[in-house]
């Protein structure tokens, strides 16, 4: 194993938009700043495989690149100690790293919700998200037919790269009902930016099948998918088909920030107007602090970037602009919210633990997370609790435990590498 | 430089395009199970993001990659369980 | 309109729990209060381990009487128990701790007790993965591990079937002669009460000198054939005895699943519920210097428990001083899991009146007193 020690001013943990924009902001104002991402690329899920195709997305990486901040690429960090101002990742190949910093700006961004159903651990079953990463990162999905199922705008942006990329999409089914999702539409227009986008998307898409009040009831197939089951009205049928992309929403990626201390809510981790938690000199910007779409990402981290960097009438400029992406992510938010039926998808035989192979009606007799985990051994798995967790919060009600190091699974070596030692 | 590399993937060989991940290139063979659950179930990939720890792999003798997160690359020996 | 229980049960742990069946079973109406869940004190965190010690003629009395309680339990255990029989390995770094490897030989196995002494390369051969040049050690076939959370529901679910209740989410804010008085001001009736909530022992009745002893634990990812024993060092006895409040020692088991446990370390007086990454890493470094090849394992989990530490390391079992209807059950330290077979026997026979299989003198409360008079 070997291991290398470094220092910077500006650490930012996540290169998606949030953190782009932060280490853009930050480099421009002279700082010297580190991107550290557990992704073999810049990009985040948004922007995946750096190969920028929307206007937005051009610019930025243009940005980015001319700001050319220092990159840590494929790094998962580990552990954390924020009294010294460090951070521990490990790297492929039997390496580590122990980074030292001045500022922390944690863009550590979102996963997705997945609610359990049977069938949902056949391969062939994927996250919306899930499905354009795989995409992004190479699958040929040309005539492969696709089922879109869960919450959200993010199913159409999925479904619009998949007719891209010549898959046969054929249903997106939107849990949410069709007077929410006009509502939306409508709503939108108070963004000409925004309807633009939702009108051209809205016409790529004008072949595909799209659904609202609906959602798949299990999927069927011998070792991995042939079909779905469709639920909309009482009504079900049955779709054959080669992948199911679902995902419900976003879950915020507080774990790096609960093992600093950092405040949270159910929301994401707590931000001040200059996006500062409660832990001196750690920033968290974008979706870690609150789902709400990439502009919020964007701007969030351009303003944490300039306050890190003692900038904050820099930062103060942009309060406005964050002001209007807060209420778009609002009104996203409570337009795409789950609704109370989903919680019968899950059956009792339903595998609610992936890792440990945990089914839904072990939990009939326990009394929370705790309680669960400890009898049924939910969320001891390697996922430490980031998939079941969200679904059973859903589903009970209960929240999953504070999050504690490792942060993600690490050698027992990694974990000591950086400790002095008298020999 | 070429764009498509040689990978072999359970001892066969495989040509992938330049900056494919692992789980892609997996995907695209034709192999649906990257490993097994407790219970015996086939595992791949859910989450595509590296958290979900669905797209387990040995690659050169490492057990428990993550293959969404890893690129291909050339001569690489990828084993599914 | 409910009957007062005959026995109120502090402390949902698997002490609380081996009571309240052993109690149930004799026939008294029991029931069991927690200010949480189910195993969630020291229960929760412990690494499960059903062994024989020597450090003193009591505590070979009770670990050995509570083996065997457990040999009779076992096969009636459901399979969420995961008892192995994977027996502990003591291992000897140098001469001086070989020698004590063949001391306890000698103690044990005329008492009874399996045991073999293991030359450097018999212990090569039990575990491949302990570093080289170590010079052997001491194997108990005998000793055992298992999943104690799943094995204190089983035990209060079989007390339940007998009339017994459980009762969590419920905090008690002190135990005395007239029952548990709750932090919500009302008072919970009881014929005799039994302190079973170990580390925390001492804010609920007087004369209770317990303190928290906490200790850290990580599993790792399944490395199948890792490690096939509770692998312990022999200098873990001179740690956890020593006056110092601070100790690691080198300990692993392996788990039915094929995972890794990571043990030990020991902080006297300490409340936090965090990781203590300075400690933790002491103890990761001490493990990996006796297994090198756990530093290529991955770590997916720590946790941190507080065991009940009394001042001669043995239980408190038996009357409260100070008491007419309260008694005690706690000061397990890190044995409990263990001993709590035994315990039940020990306070039901006391409680009771009837003759107990082993002497009781040793972990009577008021011993304390007697030893300063």
């Amino acid at each position: 194993m070997s291991h290398r020690r470094m220092q910077t001013s500006i650490l930012i943990a996540g290169a998606g938009p949030a953190g782009m924009a932060a280490a853009c902001a930050a480099s421009e104002s002279g700082a010297r700043v580190t991107l550290i991402d557990l992704s073999p690329t810049a990009g985040g899920q948004i922007w995946r495989g750096a190969k920028p195709s929307g206007k937005l997305s051009k610019q930025w990486f243009e940005r980015f690149a001319k700001a050319a901040p220092e990159r840590i690429q494929s790094a998962r960090i580990v552990s954390a100690e924020p009294e010294a101002r460090k951070l521990l990742a490990e790297l492929p190949g039997n390496e580590s790293i122990a980074i030292t910093y001045e500022k922390l700006i944690l863009a550590t961004g979102a996963r997705e919700l997945f609610l359990p159903f049977p069938g949902w651990t056949l391969p062939g079953v994927v996250g919306a998200g899930g499905l354009q990463a795989l995409v992004k990162s190479g699958l040929d999905v040309r005539g492969k037919r696709v089922v879109l199922a869960g919450s959200g705008p993010l199913l159409l942006a999925v479904a619009d790269l998949l007719r891209e990329r010549e898959a046969n999409v054929l249903l997106i089914a939107e849990q949410a009902s069709s007077a929410t999702v006009n509502r939306f539409g409508l709503k939108l227009a108070s963004s000409p930016g925004k309807l633009a986008q939702a009108i051209g998307l809205r016409a790529r898409l004008a072949s595909i099948s799209y659904l609202t009040g609906c959602w798949v009831a299990s999927a069927q197939g011998d070792g991995c998918l042939r079909r779905v089951q469709v639920q909309q009205d009482g009504r079900r049928w049955t779709v054959d088909c080669d992948y199911l992309g679902t995902g419900y929403g976003l879950v915020p990626n507080t774990e790096l920030a609960e093992v600093l201390g950092c405040s949270r809510t159910c929301l994401g981790v707590t931000v001040d107007d200059l996006q500062r938690t409660s832990v001196e000199g750690v920033y968290c910007a974008g979706e870690a602090a609150g789902i709400g779409g990439v502009d919020k990402s964007l701007v969030e981290g351009v303003i944490a970037g300039y306050s890190a960097t003692d900038n904050p009438g820099a930062a103060q400029a942009l309060f406005v602009e964050r002001a209007r992406t807060h209420k778009f992510a609002k009104l996203l938010n409570t337009t795409f919210a789950l609704r109370a039926e989903l919680r019968s998808i899950t059956t009792p035989e339903t595998i609610v633990c992936r890792c440990e192979d945990v089914r839904l009606s072990e939990f009939d007799a326990r009394e929370g997370w705790r309680d669960a985990k400890l009898q049924s051994r939910c969320g001891m798995g390697r996922c430490q609790g980031r998939v079941c967790g969200p679904a059973v919060e859903f589903l009970k009600g209960w929240k999953s435990s504070p999050a504690k190091p490792p942060i993600f699974p690490a050698r027992v070596g990694t974990l000591v590498a950086d400790d002095e030692v008298e020999s | 430089m070429p764009n498509e590399i040689e990978i072999t993937i359970n001892g066969g060989q495989v040509r992938v395009e330049r900056g494919t991940t692992v789980a892609a290139a997996i995907l695209q063979a034709g192999i649906t199970s990257f490993f097994h659950s407790p219970s015996g179930e086939p595992r791949a990939p859910l989450c595509g993001m590296g958290v979900c720890y669905g797209c387990m792999v040995t690659i050169n003798g490492e057990t428990g990659v993550l293959a969404c997160q890893t690129v291909c690359a050339k001569g690489m020996k990828v084993v599914t369980e | 309109m409910s009957q007062v229980p005959d026995v109120i049960i502090a402390g949902a742990g698997i002490v609380g729990a081996a009571c309240a069946l052993e109690l149930a079973q004799g026939g008294a109406k029991v029931a069991v209060y927690d200010k949480g869940v189910v195993s969630g004190g020291a229960s929760a965190a412990g690494m499960g381990h059903l062994c024989v010690m020597d450090d003193s003629e009591a505590q070979f009395q009770m670990t050995r009487y509570s083996l065997d309680l457990w040999s009779r339990i076992s096969p009636t255990l459901p399979p969420s128990a995961a008892h192995i029989h994977c027996g502990t390995l003591w291992v000897a770094a140098d001469e001086e701790e070989m020698a004590e490897a063949r001391r306890k030989c000698d103690f044990y196995r005329p008492r009874g007790i399996p045991a073999e002494v293991l030359d450097a390369k018999q212990l090569a051969e039990a575990e491949p993965n302990l570093r080289p040049g170590l010079a052997g050690g001491l194997l108990l076939p005998a000793d055992s591990v298992l999943y104690q959370p799943a094995v204190a529901r089983w035990m209060l679910d079989e007390a339940c079937k007998l009339g017994a209740t459980v009762h969590t989410n419920q905090s008690i804010a002190a135990i005395e002669d007239d029952g548990l008085h709750m932090a919500d001001g009302a008072i919970t009736a009881g014929g005799r009460m039994v302190n079973a909530t170990g580390a925390w022992a001492g804010q609920l009745t007087r004369n209770t000198a317990v303190k928290p002893k906490k200790g850290h634990l990580m599993v790792t990812e399944r490395a199948p054939d890792f490690c096939f024993h509770e692998v312990v060092e022999l200098a873990y006895i001179k740690s956890s005895n020593s006056g110092a409040t601070e100790a690691v020692a080198f300990n692993v088991a392996p788990r039915p699943t094929g995972q890794v446990l990571i043990g030990s370390c020991r902080q006297l007086g300490v409340w936090d519920p965090e990781i203590d990454r300075n400690i933790l890493n002491k103890m990761l470094r001490r493990a990996i210097e006796y297994m090198p090849g756990l530093a290529q394992l991955r770590g997916i989990r720590t946790w941190t428990g507080f065991r009940a530490a009394t001042r001669d390391s043995l239980p408190l079992i038996g009357p409260c001083p100070g008491y007419e209807n309260v008694w005690l059950a706690t000061g397990h330290e890190g044995l409990g899991i263990g001993i709590c077979t035994g315990t039940a026997k020990v306070l039901a026979a006391q409680m009771l009146g009837t003759p107990c299989e082993i002497p009781v003198d040793g972990y009577l409360p008021s011993r304390e007193a007697a030893r300063n008079a």
